[in-house]
């Protein structure tokens, strides 16, 4: 019953300004799909233009068969789960659900209801006003007056940032579950990379208006297309290094003098500078001098110069010959005793874990703000 | 401290509280028992003895029923046509951007803002220029109230549109309401308390009005002007219980609306 959503060319403005730029999307029916992104992205533009909240400058949007881009809100098959979830003050919570299904002139939507509200435990708040339940009991009559309709798309909207850490962590492993039974495309909108990563099984990361990269939770982790993905999902540490010859699949690469190696197809740029990086966790540290090379890449002559402990693992920075710090993690197994502060370290890791991205980005592009507030994108 | 020191201390708010409540409603209680008063000469204002016969016989003081009816029908009118009016216009100047929003923003608030006086001799000068000299009357009292009861009405009324989520509305859309129940099913009960305010405002201003009504009115006379005309030879006692019902109307009114509220709200 459910079909792919489409947008081809999609570009919104607000005045002079370019909220969204030019985007192709499909989104697979039944697909758990995040738009991720940090604030001004135009992640919540771009849902607003499903839900017919705003009008494409450009482009069309398309359900399976049928075009919505010029269609109004009340007659797409698209509900919306709203930031702050937007509930009728005046109506009680089973008026709130019950809404849609009275719109449409649904008949016996009484049991419907009653059914809607057990299945997100609010069936004995039905008579209570929403200013009179808690954040997360009105998230979930949020969701449950939009689930009720059967939509072929569901939006969320930043739907659990207004909770507190610990009940979001509940409710997005709740909201997976509700996806999973209902079998509905979910399209939710968020800028906390933990949340999309959680649920989502396709991410599309967001940035000025377009997409940046889009693949699984584990393709863009493993292999970010930009600097911006690569500090905005994670953490990454990017070295300044050239490119400079070719042997088999791989391609080697100078760092400050030092040659290391990387599979082709993790290399977006293949010539002249480039950003080489590397996830944290997937550094190992040794004392200076005690492991040997055995086709491993490798960094010699490093000092730690801070070393955070946190439980699972510990997180040291290390400062490399010309004066750069890394980030690099290390689970807390207990095979090497903890490295001090001063200790002279090498930098060993697999070229398979690799990655080369194009020199023109800022390397700082997409690095987290310590503000995890959140907002509209 | 003494004992008696922090006790002064303690409710000093309280009492200071008591004495404004006692200021600011001893001229109603005044009015109430003066309803009750049975005047030894025309023109008394002292209480020289009880009667009902007051409340019994409201409109035995010659014309006063006719002037309260001419307010009444003034005033309902020149309420629903300034709450319709006005309603519509904040709807304009919080929801839609057009050239000149700002400036009619401050405009709106000139005919507040102006002495009424002024108000009520440029608009007889109007009146008269434009040959409606002779027809001074009902219409004439109405067109006047409405023209300063609107501003009120827009102020009130923008005030809780502005205070007023969008995204209510985009809700109720994105839930297949089309445009029209949209408003009548959100818009509408969401913004009703303002415009209810806003209604009982324009009623109580226009039903007291004496300045503007007065040089418009013609031979017309409504109730402020009747009371403003006997005062000058006899203070009927009717005019109190006239009051009376007035204060206790507008007592039932607020009393009945926070109840509902409170049962909406519990």
């Amino acid at each position: 019953m459910t079909s792919d959503l489409v947008l081809t060319g999609i570009s919104k403005r607000f005045g002079a300004q370019n909220a969204v730029q030019q985007i192709d999307l499909t989104v697979p029916a039944g697909a758990f799909f995040a738009l991720l992104g940090p604030s001004g992205c135009g992640k919540t533009t771009t849902l607003r233009m499903i839900a017919g909240l705003e009008e494409p400058s450009t482009g069309t949007i398309r359900l399976g068969e049928q075009e919505i881009t010029g269609l109004r809100p009340y007659k797409r098959p698209v509900n919306t789960v709203f930031q702050n979830y937007a509930l009728f003050p005046h109506l009680d919570i089973f008026e709130n659900v019950a809404f849609g299904l009275r719109r449409r002139g649904v008949k016996d939507f009484k049991p419907k209801v009653t059914e809607m509200l057990d299945l997100v435990e609010l069936g004995a708040f039905g008579k209570r006003r929403p200013a009179q339940l808690s954040g997360g009991q009105q998230q979930r009559v949020a969701l449950a007056r939009a689930l009720i309709n059967q939509p072929q798309v569901l939006l969320l909207d930043e739907p659990l940032g207004a909770l507190d850490l610990k009940l979001r962590r509940q409710m997005q492993i709740e909201l997976k579950r509700i996806q999973t039974e209902v079998g509905i495309t979910f399209v939710h909108v968020t800028h906390d990379q933990e949340e999309a990563m959680t649920m989502a099984d396709t991410i599309a990361v967001m940035n000025g208006g377009a997409i940046e990269q889009l693949g699984t939770p584990a393709e863009l982790y493993d292999l970010p297309a930009t600097t911006f993905v690569a500090n905005f999902l994670g953490q990454s540490n990017l070295l300044r290094a050239t490119i400079i010859g070719r042997a088999e699949q791989n391609l080697i690469v100078d760092v400050q003098g030092r040659k290391v190696t990387v599979p082709l197809p993790r290399c977006r740029v293949t010539e002249g500078d480039v950003w080489m990086g590397i996830r944290p966790e997937k550094v190992f540290l040794s004392r200076a001098g005690t492991e040997q090379s055995n086709g491993v890449n490798q960094l010699r002559g490093a000092v730690v110069t801070d070393v955070s402990y946190v439980g699972v693992s510990t997180q040291y920075l290390v400062k490399l010959s010309w004066d750069q710090e890394l980030t690099v993690f290390e689970q807390n197994t207990g095979a090497r005793g903890t490295l001090a502060v001063g200790d002279q370290v090498d930098l060993h890791w697999q070229p398979a874990h690799t990655f080369v991205l194009d020199a023109q980005q800022d390397a700082l592009a997409g690095v987290e703000d310590i503000d995890d507030s959140g907002g509209a994108g | 401290m003494t004992r008696a020191g922090r006790w002064f201390g303690r409710n000093l708010v309280m009492m200071v509280a008591i004495v404004v409540l006692l200021y600011l409603f001893a001229p109603i209680v005044v009015v109430m028992l003066m309803s009750f008063n049975e005047p030894k000469s025309k023109l008394s204002y002292t209480f020289d003895g009880f009667t009902w016969d007051n409340w019994q016989h409201p409109c035995r003081p010659f014309g006063m029923c006719d002037a309260v009816s001419t307010s009444l029908r003034i005033g309902l009118l020149a309420t629903v046509i300034a709450t319709a009016l006005g309603t519509l216009m904040a709807f304009a100047m919080v929801r839609h951007q057009f050239r000149g929003r700002s400036a009619t923003n401050l405009f709106i608030f000139l005919p507040m803002a102006s002495p009424e006086i002024v108000l009520g001799s440029s608009l007889l000068a109007l009146f008269v220029s434009s040959g409606f000299g002779g027809q001074l009357g009902f219409w004439t009292i109405l067109i006047a109230h409405v023209m300063f009861c609107m501003s009120f009405v827009v102020v009130t009324v923008k005030a809780r549109l502005a205070g007023m989520d969008t995204r209510m509305e985009q809700a109720a859309m994105d839930l297949y309401a089309n445009e029209w129940q949209t408003y009548w099913r959100i818009t509408f009960p969401l913004v009703f308390p303002g415009i209810l305010a806003a209604a009982l405002l324009s009623f109580s201003l226009s039903f007291d009005d004496f300045i503007i009504t007065n040089l418009n009115a013609g031979t017309t006379v409504t109730f402020p002007m009747y009371v403003w005309g006997s005062a000058q030879r006899e203070i009927p006692p009717q005019i109190n219980v006239v009051g009376t019902a007035m204060f206790l109307l507008a007592l039932l009114l607020v009393v009945g609306g926070e109840l509902t509220r409170r049962r909406r709200t519990r």
